[in-house]
């Protein structure tokens, strides 16, 4: 490869974070009549990010070794080299995470075009931070700065949960903000915690220094890093401190809650990166082991009966995220290194499905009449308190030129039978049956689980088949759920509109399924490169030596010093 | 100073727990405001407690890092009371909204016998 684009190359890693900034902060000075330009500059900065983690993604793999050594890229914000500066690391796990990202960002994106984004304001640049806080989050190195770029996501959350207010949507984003600020701020007692010991926010350093500490100073280390473990619980929606969960994704608009169908998962990275990197020195409670896998359980546990008891799709779907973020966390706390690379097949399975999940969601909820709405669901796809109500079923458009806007789109033929069909598919990626891939996913997680965990004596230890058991029941609830709102969506006879969509709103759906279903055909290749991924993370050797190296730093301007 | 310290940071904790846990929203903020508030001296804290030391080095002075207090939480304080106050007005309106839509200052929107 060239060396002008290796040099260039290097400054990869912080474009994910400066250029939804950039972007989110020129949509702030644009007017609110200004849609076209703002919906451009969206569209462009997320492609833009995409690209930039498709290309993060290709340097990791063994096919270009020569850019960064075993995959890990470090890129010293402002050249202050580690442990003084802070640092952006890119690896495997992080740049898999940013595609995920980027593609549901897109997706989200798009659908929100068609209406969503008039319903409130700002809402280009709120998701744009929210984009900015979740690459950051997976970008950083430092445990402070993760702190921050948690704040960003949330922040901008906060104000997405908000967008087109409502009541629903006001009293849940109350728990929802008062839930996360009180996990903030369990977040800084930890990360204080953690450095009045180890004197280091690094957190390659960090795990350094835990191995020099004396005994006193390691107990307060531990009860640092539960603390720490617990603010990251929270965010990624465990039991028993999810109960805010379902109903905030039920109440947020339909792209909002698709895009925060990723969210969850923030946490469980956090989990993940620093349960690895502790592991050189026995990692907390929170991070590995036992007290993981049953907290991991309950939450499959809670989930599975949330998806039987819940009434409203949304509610269901969230609970669906919350089942999901159960079966990752018990397999992270089952401490088999070879089953990461499932679980994170199976991430990337869960957060595609739901976040499908929740836009189909928004479109069926216009199949039923306005008299009908007022009974069954508990929410209006649009409020309809703060907005004057326009034609039939239609959320109301805000100024008047947009009604024309409705006309422009072209009315898909027979809708139902796409909502039916992607609402089928949705089901089978989302419970795990075959053919798709949440069977794939589910099945290699049982596989791998079974074979990694069977002694000699050909018998597996219980933790295993309590996960078998509770994934398999997770499904069925899930089957049995989906199925009987299913039937009561499409099949019963309570006189419905058909609905009115856009290529633009079906689009975005249908992508998100296509990509399951390439990664149900590539799923050799998807799980050969997530095995690289799994023994990177597992090595934390590789990632500790690459932040703290003078050479990673001196790589980076490597011509302006010699 | 240390018990002084110690003591305050506990009352301003368990307050702000309590207040968190109460059913009006009003109650939670103050709840949240305290916790922070909590928090954030405990953060200082984390860079031991010491009288008379600057924390930065200036320039006519020996670099002996004994004399200097460390700076590093004084920063990571003054980030986390920024990023605290702008979620607490937030809070604020989201609050506000809740109020007007619900009629109820209830964290539920709605009174308990309803």
């Amino acid at each position: 490869m060239k060396d002008w684009i290796i040099a260039w190359s290097q400054h990869l890693p912080v474009l994910p974070i400066v250029v939804p900034l950039l972007a989110g902060a020129t949509m702030l000075l644009l007017g609110e009549s200004r849609r076209k330009l703002r919906g451009s500059i969206a569209a462009l900065a997320t492609l833009l990010q995409l690209a930039t983690a498709l290309a993060l993604l290709s340097f990791t793999t063994d096919a270009v070794p020569n850019v960064w050594p075993h995959g890990i890229g470090v890129y010293a914000i402002g050249s202050w080299v580690a442990p003084y500066g802070i640092v952006l690391v890119i690896d495997r796990l992080a740049a898999f995470m940013l595609v995920l990202t980027a593609a549901l960002a897109l997706a989200t994106l798009a659908y929100s075009l068609a209406r969503w984004e008039r319903v409130g304001m700002h809402y280009h640049s709120l998701f744009q931070f929210l984009l900015m806080g979740l690459n950051g989050a997976f970008l950083t190195g430092d445990l402070f700065n993760l702190f921050v770029f948690f704040e960003v996501l949330l922040a901008a959350s906060y104000g997405l949960l908000l967008h087109g207010s409502g009541a629903a949507r006001v009293k849940s984003g109350l728990h929802y903000i008062v839930v996360n600020l009180a996990a903030s701020l369990l977040f800084l007692i930890g990360a204080a915690m953690i450095y009045g010991v180890t004197g280091t926010l690094n957190m390659a350093d960090i795990a350094v220094q835990v191995a020099k500490l004396s005994a006193p100073d390691r107990g307060l280390f531990e009860a640092g890093v539960a603390i720490l473990g617990v603010a990251f619980l929270v965010k990624a929606g465990s039991w028993p401190l999810n109960f805010w969960l379902p109903s905030a994704y039920a109440a947020a608009g339909a792209p909002v809650a698709a895009v925060f169908s990723i969210m969850t998962k923030v946490g469980i990275y956090a989990v993940l990166r620093i349960g690895s990197l502790l592991t050189l020195s026995g990692a907390p409670a929170p991070f590995a082991g036992d007290w993981l896998l049953a907290v991991g359980l309950a939450t499959i546990v809670f989930g599975a009966a949330g998806m039987l008891s819940a009434y409203h799709l949304g509610r269901l779907i969230g609970f669906a995220v919350v089942v999901s973020s159960g079966t990752i966390l018990a397999a992270v706390g089952l401490d088999a290194p070879h089953l990461t690379a499932p679980a994170l097949f199976y991430l990337l399975t869960s957060v595609l499905a739901t976040g499908a999940f929740f836009m189909l969601h928004g479109m069926t909820e216009r199949t039923r009449l306005v008299t009908e709405v007022a009974d069954a669901a508990p929410l209006p796809p649009v409020t309809y308190l703060g907005f004057e109500l326009r034609g039939s079923g239609m959320p109301p458009v805000r100024d008047a030129e947009p009604e024309e806007g409705e006309e422009v789109g072209i009315a898909i033929p027979a809708a139902m039978a796409f909502l039916g069909l992607a609402f089928v598919l949705c089901v089978l990626l989302v419970t795990g049956l075959p053919p798709l891939s949440g069977f794939v996913a589910k099945f290699t997680l049982l596989a791998t689980a079974l074979a990694s965990a069977t002694g000699t004596d050909g018998s597996a230890p219980l933790a295993v088949w309590l996960l078998i058991a509770a994934l398999l029941m997770s499904g069925l609830a899930g089957v049995i759920g989906l199925a009987r709102i299913g039937m009561r969506l499409f099949w019963s006879p309570i006189p419905r509109t058909t609905p009115r969509l856009r290529v633009i709103e079906a689009t975005p759906v249908a992508f998100l399924i296509l990509l399951c279903i390439g990664a149900t055909v590539a799923a050799g290749p998807l799980m050969t490169y997530l095995d690289s991924a799994a023994v990177t993370l597992h090595s934390p050797r590789l990632y500790i030596d690459a932040v703290l190296s003078p050479e990673s730093v001196g790589a980076l301007y490597g011509e302006k010093r010699q | 100073m240390e018990i002084i310290l110690a003591l305050a940071i506990g009352i301003l904790a368990g307050s702000g727990v309590w207040l968190l846990l109460r059913p009006r929203t009003f109650q939670v903020v103050m709840g949240l405001a305290l916790l922070s508030y909590a928090v954030n001296l405990f953060i200082f804290s984390m860079g031991r407690v010491a009288v008379g030391r600057p924390p930065i080095i200036g320039p006519d002075n020996s670099i002996d890092p004994a004399l200097y207090a460390d700076p590093v939480p004084q920063a990571l304080v003054l980030t986390a009371i920024v990023i605290g106050f702008a979620t607490t007005a937030l809070l604020l309106v989201v609050l506000l909204a809740a109020r007007g839509l619900t009629g109820t200052d209830h964290v539920d929107g709605r009174e308990r016998d309803q």
